[in-house]
């Protein structure tokens, strides 16, 4: 491992590009796990359903996936409405939304993953898309378009759903719910159907991810187990309800992961993303942008 | 004053003992059935009688930590796994009695446990929930990249020949597996009748009254992750001389993740009997079906158990009887 400017430059350029995509990872966990307070560890493997529905479209389609995205998008947020709607009925209405809501999540999450195992089996699969396999270079930096487009894609989302929360009138009542049930509840608004759009958002942005990741990476279904550390450091680095925190602490982990697996080796990567998260429960938990 | 001494005295109710005789006698009954006729039982029924054994340790393991206090380990992989890892580092230094790595592997799975609780566990309780998801990555990445424990490659491990009263090792392991169980429900018994589980159940109804009414809250947390540690990792520890080759995917296997919190769910959580009646029949249908279909269909009826299980009968099946009788009574 010998240390040279070019290799570092590098890796902080991909660190930064992945960095991106990180960010439309965790979106979704810091709109249901730190606004809504709804423990979505499922969260992952619904990224890699997104994933399958892309790699579904265009090899049985034959339609270009980021054509088709817009569609399954929409077909999440609709799924998620309903799916909160009976998280909701279930558990939240009960109360005991802790230990049988993280089992059920975790029984979701198991189901989607079998339910891929079975449609598609446990191989890699992977979709090539030919007008992305260009490489720009600006002097030794290496930037792939296959990088960079997802990159692109996910700082677009997180800054549109940033602009529609701030802007519209139930994105601001999910702020609100985030900060204060009960009080949304005396200003006229209803929480629980903001909850219910928001966790639509939710799901809609990890169809999308899904989308964006199996044009980064070969994909199995059981990858989503890596990305559960990933977006929960990322959304608890970013100070569980800050969108801008997200982005932040989804570059840092980035950078943090590319740095590691130049160093070190790819095989550590993995790793990155919990010491991450245990450091900062150990020494900040409110994160860096938390109030 | 004549109209109260009239009254008798109200009796005070016998606390439960802490340790259970009953229990502790049948399972030695097991142990003497188990030497005396399984020489002659077939190797299928040893095999299947040890996993359903193993869940019942791993779940009643999980039980102290996520059914007494409410705190969810989706890490159990992660303690096997450990435990697992702990008998072949010790093969590979010496020859080592299964007894003692066994112990030892109660030992570095409680520490794992210990650290991860004392590092989460003053947070909400969602973050431990996450660290030990996490956990079971991170973990598997550094036996990944230990190459001493066999890397990815996996360590094969020698089963030495059958002594004593033992027709086969199987038998021996069957014989270990059942006294694990034992010592994990003795534990799980004594845990819940003494102040311990007292402590817990206070926590998980309310944490925050709890602490004020002068419950230990971080100390009793803390105990109960490594008691529960420790159990699931001494499951793990015979695990690689039953299979003599043990890799990652086999050691971090998600059967035994999502069993391990499946079968206590679906048992009902609040007592102790309610993991072992879980894992008995969740892990007795799952050797029935693994046979008939395959093994992917098979965790995917898990998975939906589970989810029917939680939003239908959040007690269990302790909570389905009880609500049965309580019909009848």
């Amino acid at each position: 491992m010998d240390f040279s400017w070019d290799l570092l430059l590098n890796a902080i350029t991909s660190g930064i590009m992945l960095g991106g995509f990180y960010a439309a990872v965790a979106i979704g966990v810091t709109i249901a796990f730190g606004m809504l307070d709804i423990v979505n560890i499922a969260h992952p493997a619904f990224i890699v359903l997104g994933s399958f529905l892309a790699y579904f479209s265009i090899h049985v389609l034959g339609i270009d996936p980021f054509v088709s995205v817009g569609v399954f998008a929409v077909a999440g947020f609709l799924f998620g409405r309903g799916f909160y709607r009976a998280y909701y009925y279930f558990f939240e209405r009960r109360g005991d939304d802790s230990l049988q809501g993280l089992a059920f999540f975790f029984g979701v999450m198991f189901i989607v993953e079998i339910g891929l195992v079975l449609a598609f089996g446990v191989d890699y699969r992977l979709i090539d898309l030919p007008y992305l396999a260009r490489t720009f270079e600006i002097g030794p930096v290496q930037i792939p378009l296959r990088l960079l487009a997802p990159c692109v894609a996910g700082i677009a989302m997180l800054v549109a759903i940033q602009l529609y929360l701030s802007r519209t009138f139930t994105g601001r009542a999910i702020l609100a719910v985030a900060q204060d049930l009960e009080a949304v509840r005396f200003v006229g608004a209803d929480p629980i159907r903001a909850k219910e759009i928001a966790f639509g958002i939710a799901v809609g942005t990890a169809i999308i991810a899904g989308m964006l990741l199996i044009v980064i990476q070969s994909v199995e279904p059981s990858i989503g187990r890596e990305f559960i550390g990933r977006a929960f450091a990322i959304c608890v680095l970013g100070g569980m309800t800050s969108l801008p925190g997200t982005l932040i602490a989804a570059m840092i982990l980035g950078i943090a992961e590319t740095m590691t697996s130049t160093f070190f080796g790819p095989s550590w990567s993995p790793a990155v993303a919990f010491g991450l998260l245990l450091v900062t429960l150990a020494v900040r938990p409110a994160g860096i942008l938390g109030r | 004053m004549s109209s109260t001494a009239s009254r008798p005295a109200p009796v005070a109710r016998p606390a439960p003992r802490v340790f259970s005789l009953p229990v502790f006698v049948i399972g030695l009954a097991i142990v003497a059935i188990e030497i005396i006729f399984g020489g002659q039982a077939g190797e299928y029924y040893l095999l299947l009688a040890y996993v359903v054994l193993q869940y019942v340790v791993l779940s009643v393991g999980w039980n102290i930590l996520g059914g007494y206090a409410g705190y969810v380990n989706f890490g159990t992989a992660a303690f096997f796994a450990i435990g697992c890892y702990t008998t072949i580092a010790l093969s590979k230094l010496a020859e080592v009695p299964l007894p003692l790595s066994i112990l030892a592997a109660g030992v570095v799975a409680g520490l794992l446990g210990l650290g991860t609780g004392y590092l989460t566990l003053r947070l909400r309780g969602v973050f431990f929930s996450i660290a030990t998801l996490a956990l079971a990555v991170v973990l598997q990445t550094l036996i990944v990249n230990w190459s001493f424990v066999g890397g990815s490659r996996g360590a094969y491990i020698l089963r030495p020949d059958a002594s004593g009263v033992f027709t086969t090792y199987v038998q021996y392991l069957l014989v270990v597996m059942t006294v694990l169980a034992l010592i994990a429900i003795l534990v799980s018994i004594a845990v819940e009748r003494s102040w311990i589980g007292m402590g817990l159940a206070a926590i998980r109804d309310d944490e925050l009254a709890a602490e004020a009414s002068g419950v230990p809250g971080l100390r009793l947390k803390l105990l109960a992750t490594t008691l529960s540690g420790a159990l699931m990792g001494m499951a793990g520890a015979p695990f690689p001389y039953l299979i003599t080759y043990v890799d990652p995917p086999s050691a971090f296997s998600l059967a035994i993740a999502v069993n391990a919190i499946a079968m206590p769910l679906i048992g009902g959580t609040a007592t102790w009997w309610g993991p072992v009646v879980g894992a008995v029949l969740l892990g007795t249908t799952q050797q029935v079906l693994t046979v008939t279909i395959s093994s992917a269909a098979n965790l995917l009826i898990v998975g939906i158990v589970l989810v029917v299980f939680v939003t239908a009968a959040p007690a269990g099946v302790v909570g389905l009887v009880r609500s049965i009788r309580g019909g009848r009574a």
